[in-house]
């Protein structure tokens, strides 16, 4: 085990046969840290018959897979997952392991950490590897997990200074994926699964899913409302705006939580992180959670009544107004323009 | 008949901070900040008190956190809560997920007799989702998080709908099983009037000490006694009750630190300013458009 205290492990969500892109995003990101530390990544791949998945993470930077299928594996179920992780972590030590900020990485991953007694943190928005000095003590090659804290009132840097392994989840688009630029051989480990009467103890009836069809990570336009509106019957004028611009349409948690629209397509540290060629921010406000899904948006438009909005502090363009009046404003000068 | 422990937290109102609750540091005075009941724990007593209604059974919650956190006990008690423990200890402060997962584990071992756990999904103050997972674990029992509904409880086994991405998905669990809850699961019934004015004078011992300390008439024994006799006693745990491993609990028992906190402080030149006119709008729609942005 020469890589031993070095190793970045991803847990690899997937479904029917392809992994998600929130798994792929974090083989990019952990390729990085394995670089940084000078170590191996790995990825862990569970599943029936998902060969090609632990296949598919070598062109996102793998120098390993470990693969777990058995039939009974098919779907997701939280106690064989965490049993195959539980083992392997115990194992082979690895000195961090990144997992989504999905449904599942969050039933997952905490079950994983409290077995194996590691640091866990949620939602990371940045991941980074430094040398510090905490309490007196040199840490080496230590990981540094950013998250907006407190409603987002502030920016926390946690870190897990004394304990072996250190865990954390990331929300899908935060880290940016991309192919290595070295693909390393396809080397996979196969770990059998043992069946055991505990994984039985939670069985699945049945399942519903529907295909999300909301794609705003491929937007190129998104028009995004807040509470700012006031109204549901307001956001209308969003949905408005974003179709005659051709965009999507999204919103902040709080309109979000005000029922103006569905979580589908909420941005921010809890919902979507986007990075579209333009973003109209209308009626909100710009809490730092919402900041962090769309700050790193090419052009980004803000319309708020308040001219001491934070969202001001982003945007490239700024509008102090009410949103009812700048955007069929808008609307109509942009309609004017095409003619 | 199935017995609940319902785990709750009281928490600081993270969406009503005002400038003068942020330190000079930058970092939040929790002591002058509204403290509040995480709402997805509401829920989650709501659910409890649901299997209650339809099949018998006791409710207790459950908080861990400073004394005032009693509060939200006796809110759960003018819910329709039959018991309420309060967890404290200084030796409990500075807690991260791990170390408060293994004090509510103890805690809930201790109170026992339980068919299941509910917790709400996460607290508005961490955000984290992750106490519930870790207590389960600790006590070695399955777990349903993003709990929707119970649709039925037959012998051992609850039949229950959960939240998966892009839809929901239904499991059968064997008892006993913790669940954490959505916010939109169930809406959390009013406080009881009747209930109200019968338990407004819960008091947790540590309540009952600050009378004692006032009045040398009174003796704590006794009072706790009279309490206990008329139902509004609030027992509280600390970690001698618990006979617990202090390096597992507080601050030493913690493996994430915060390191470093920032407060949110924007750069930048600020954006260009467009008039709120027509004419405005229409410059800057040119703009988007000669630069490619639009259309």
């Amino acid at each position: 085990m020469a890589e031993n205290g070095k190793e970045v492990w991803v847990f690899i969500e997937q479904r029917v046969g392809k992994p998600a892109d929130v798994s792929l995003e974090l083989l990019s990101k952990g390729r990085k840290l394995a670089d940084t530390m000078g170590g191996a990544l790995k990825s862990v791949v569970i599943g029936d018959d998902v060969r090609s998945v632990a296949v598919d993470t070598f062109q996102f930077g793998a120098d390993e897979a470990f693969l777990v299928q058995h039939p009974a594996l098919k779907d997701y179920r939280t106690l064989p997952y965490g049993r195959i992780l539980n083992t392997l972590v115990k194992k082979h030590q690895p000195r961090i392991v990144l997992f989504g900020a999905t449904i599942t990485g969050r039933d997952l991953a905490p079950r994983v950490a409290s077995h194996t007694m590691s640091g866990l943190t949620a939602d990371c928005t940045d991941l980074r590897i430094a040398d510090i000095s905490y309490l007196g003590k040199e840490y080496h090659n230590l990981l540094l997990q950013i998250r907006p804290a407190f409603g987002g009132n502030i920016i926390a840097t946690i870190i897990t200074p004394d304990n072996p392994i250190q865990m954390a989840t990331v929300r899908e688009g935060v880290m940016e994926k991309h192919r290595a630029e070295t693909i390393r051989p396809v080397r996979i480990v196969e770990v059998p699964y043992v069946p055991d009467a505990v994984d039985d103890m939670v069985k699945i009836v049945e399942q519903h899913r529907e295909e999300n069809k909301i794609n705003l990570k491929g937007a190129p336009i998104i028009v995004a409302g807040g509470y700012g509106l006031g109204t549901k019957e307001n956001f209308a004028l969003i949905y408005e705006l974003a179709h005659v611009l051709g965009g999507e349409v999204a919103g902040s948690r709080a309109a979000v939580d005000a029922g103006y629209i569905p979580y589908e397509r909420q941005v921010g540290q809890t919902g979507v992180t986007v990075r579209p060629k333009l973003y109209i921010a209308v009626g909100i406000s710009g809490a730092i959670q919402h900041r962090a899904g769309m700050q790193d948006s090419n052009k980004i438009i803000a319309i708020n009544s308040d001219p001491d909005a934070p969202i001001f502090d982003v945007a490239h363009y700024g509008i102090v107004g009410d949103a009812m009046e700048v955007v069929p404003k808008f609307i109509d000068a942009y309609k004017r323009r095409l003619k | 008949m199935y017995n609940s422990i319902v785990l709750v937290k009281q928490v600081p109102d993270t969406s009503n901070i005002s400038g003068q609750v942020m330190k000079e540091d930058g970092t939040v005075n929790r002591a002058k900040l509204p403290a509040i009941f995480n709402y997805e724990d509401r829920v989650a007593l709501e659910l409890a008190l649901q299997v209650k209604d339809r099949f018998g059974g006791t409710i207790t919650v459950v908080t861990m956190g400073p004394p005032r956190a009693s509060d939200v006990l006796r809110e759960c008690l003018f819910m329709g809560a039959n018991n309420a423990y309060l967890i404290t200890d200084r030796k409990f402060a500075g807690a991260d997920t791990l170390a408060t997962s293994f004090v509510l584990a103890e805690a809930i071992k201790r109170i026992g007799n339980y068919d299941f756990v509910f917790a709400g999904r996460q607290a508005i103050d961490g955000d984290t989702a992750q106490v519930g997972p870790q207590t389960a674990e600790k006590l070695g029992i399955p777990q349903i998080t993003y709990a929707e509904a119970i649709l039925d409880v037959r012998d051992r086994t609850a039949r229950v709908r959960r939240k998966i991405e892009g839809g929901y998905e239904i499991l059968d669990a064997t008892l006993p099983v913790l669940l954490t809850v959505v916010k939109d699961a169930v809406t959390p019934r009013p406080v009881s009037a009747k209930r109200l004015m019968a338990y407004k004078g819960a008091k947790s011992l540590l309540e009952l000490e600050k009378l004692v300390e006032g009045n040398s008439l009174l003796y704590i024994d006794k009072l706790v006694h009279e309490y206990q006799g008329r139902s509004l006693y609030i027992p509280t745990l600390t970690a001698d009750d618990l006979q617990i491993d202090l390096a597992r609990c507080g601050i030493k028992g913690s493996p994430t630190k915060v390191y470093q906190v920032d407060s949110v402080v924007l750069g930048g030149a600020g954006p260009t300013r467009i008039e709120n006119t027509g004419a405005g709008i229409s410059s800057l729609i040119d703009d988007l458009l000669e630069d490619k942005i639009l259309g």
